[in-house]
């Protein structure tokens, strides 16, 4: 907030002294202020965190109600481990279903956004809506024929499903953060080639893929993520045995038995390692996906 | 002839294999759903192709629109959207505005408020399920107990279960969750305007709620445009925090995405395919201008 001291001195025509001192003791309420209503928002913010930690360790001792808030008396893994158990199975399967989507549909992007950014027709901006328009429709308006198409095409349910239809539906969005990012490289580079006598997929292979690293890091952080904590394709298309772990933490939490919050608490912080992990090692890249999924690039 | 083979023959290779599948996967598959959506394909029978399906036209959707079960889902679906989206462009907005000038430990509050945003719906869920239990008074828990222990008894209610506004209560988790993407998004916004515009304005004497009004606001006008049109769109969407917090059978809060998740699994596909379809037209209804107009804009 320091910039707000800047009418320059003496233009108001009032002594310097004093009018720097009453803008500073005002600013600095002003700080104390804003400091302690972001301090405030952190803690309204963490206080799911602190139950889903606290609750995971806590044992039958802590069920009552009145205890809801305390810390566990007798710290306790087993929730951990029951949680592992139930879900170990489908947190690799999701992993076997993240990355090669996430590859898969990062390569389709970077070829798209690539013709898109360089290559104009008529009508290219049309296409590239129609494309874009993907990204936002419910799937809830096309699931009842893919499944009907998934099943006659003789796709098993389970990760091959999972891994098709997050590539299918990632087109739009990936093919989006290539273009803009494509668009900001300079036009000499591509024309530097074609002077060479390179063609539009010698250009791409040899000049555009080596600089489009930091687009693919956002890009297969992003559908990682995406795919990780999809849940609606996983309902459809996969069951408790072949699915995901949204479906089978969904699944933990809502069994027919009585509800175990401490095994089901557990098992959320476990299913949200691998996003929380690449949100916090690569936080930059995360938001500039974040970014490019308000269209203007 | 070989000429313009050059010239479209690469683009086209590379482009051909996406327009393909989003050609069928995306238009052929509405235009399919359609289909269904007028057939009188309600069981298991018809589902499974034993059974033949005919025609009904527009049958299914006078039947659901005039239903009081339908309506209650779109009322719900406006409610939580408008709650929704008021919710996360008043944090949104309240925190890129605190954190706008860089000051200390602001990458700090930054991560913290954008973190909830990289875990699922499915796992906020669990434990947003546990702080909107509704029981009261001795057997409280959640945030019912927690208002107790802060002496705010007042503000016990039993949240999702209240049949008109229940799905408010599932709007926080919702709010929780997407604040810190509409705060990013200002931020970007704010970090845009150059320093020299309120320098300029300042030197010209405006105050600074006028330094907002006239100066600030008008050159965040479109990210907050693209901040509604994606919150909305994900908010008419909804379906997973639903699920994992209340079940699908929970008339309460339940919305088309849900009744279309309980029609098919009963094998109703035609009313499944119905509400598909009517969630399409509401969401091209939010997005298809907001498309149209980002595109002239890119083109001037």
């Amino acid at each position: 907030m320091s910039t707000h001291v800047s009418t320059p001195p003496g233009v108001t025509g009032e002594p310097v002294g004093l009018r720097d001192d009453t803008a500073r003791r005002r600013f600095t309420v002003g700080r104390t202020a804003k400091y302690a209503a972001m301090i405030l928002f952190v803690l309204i913010v963490l206080i799911p965190v602190y139950v889903l930690f606290v609750t995971s360790f806590k044992g039958a001792g802590d069920a009552s109600p009145a205890r809801a808030w305390n810390l566990p008396t007798d710290w306790t893994l087993d929730n951990w481990v029951g949680a592992w158990n139930a879900l170990s199975p489908a947190i690799g399967r999701t992993f076997q279903m993240v990355v090669p989507a996430a590859i898969i549909s990062a390569m389709l992007g970077s070829m798209n956004g690539f013709v898109l950014s360089r290559w104009s027709f008529r009508g290219a901006d049309v296409v590239f809506t129609l494309i874009l328009f993907g990204m936002f429709i419910p799937y809830q308006a096309v699931m009842i024929p893919l499944l009907e198409l998934m099943l006659g095409a003789g796709v098993p349910s389970g990760v091959p499903s999972l891994i098709i239809l997050h590539v299918i539906y990632g087109i739009p969005i990936t093919t989006l953060i290539f273009r803009n990012y494509y668009q900001t490289v300079p036009h000499e580079l591509v024309e530097a080639g074609r002077v060479d006598g390179a063609g539009m997929l010698r250009t791409y292979w040899s000049i555009i893929l080596p600089i489009s690293v930091p687009s693919f890091v956002v890009v297969l952080i992003w559908q990682f993520t995406n795919a990780w904590n999809d849940f609606l394709f996983a309902v459809f298309f996969s069951s408790s045995q072949n699915g995901p772990v949204t479906l089978a933490l969904n699944n933990l939490a809502n069994g027919a038995l009585l509800q175990d919050y401490g095994v089901s608490m557990a098992g959320a912080l476990l299913a949200s390692l691998p996003p929380l992990l690449v949100y916090i090692l690569l936080g930059k890249y995360f938001v500039g996906g974040l970014m490019s999924g308000s269209v203007k690039g | 002839m070989r000429h313009r083979l050059r010239r479209f023959g690469a683009p086209l290779l590379l482009l051909a294999p996406s327009l393909i599948l989003l050609a069928v996967f995306v238009y052929g598959l509405i235009a399919a759903n359609f289909r269904t959506s007028i057939t009188d394909n309600h069981t298991a029978a018809q589902a499974t192709g034993q059974q033949p399906v005919t025609t009904v036209w527009f049958e299914n959707y006078v039947a659901l629109l005039g239903s009081d079960d339908f309506q209650h889902s779109l009322t719900n679906l406006v409610l939580f959207t408008v709650a929704f989206l008021v919710g996360t462009m008043v944090m949104g907005f309240g925190w890129a505005w605190m954190l706008d000038k860089p000051d200390r430990g602001e990458g700090f509050f930054r991560s913290i408020y954008l973190f909830p945003m990289a875990v699922s719906f499915v796992a906020s869920g669990v434990v947003w399920r546990w702080l909107l239990n509704s029981n009261q008074g001795e057997g409280a828990s959640g945030l019912n107990r927690l208002f107790q222990m802060v002496g705010l008894d007042f503000l016990q209610n039993n949240w999702w279960n209240n049949i008109t506004f229940g799905i408010l209560a599932i709007a926080l988790p919702a709010i929780w969750q997407l604040s810190g993407y509409v705060m990013a998004l200002f931020l970007a916004g704010f970090r845009g305007i150059p320093d020299e515009l309120r320098e300029a304005a300042r030197v010209d004497g405006a105050r600074e709620w006028q330094l907002y009004r006239l100066v600030l606001f008008p050159q965040l006008s479109p990210i907050a445009l693209s901040a509604l049109i994606i919150i909305g769109h994900m908010s008419l969407k909804s379906f997973d925090l639903i699920m994992s917090i209340s079940k699908p059978a929970n008339y309460q809060t339940k919305v088309p995405a849900v009744d279309m998740y309980v029609f098919k699994s009963s094998f109703n596909y035609a009313d499944a395919a119905a509400v598909g379809t009517i969630l399409l037209v509401i969401v091209a209804l939010v997005v298809v201008p907001y498309l149209v107009r980002t595109h002239k804009a890119e083109k001037r």
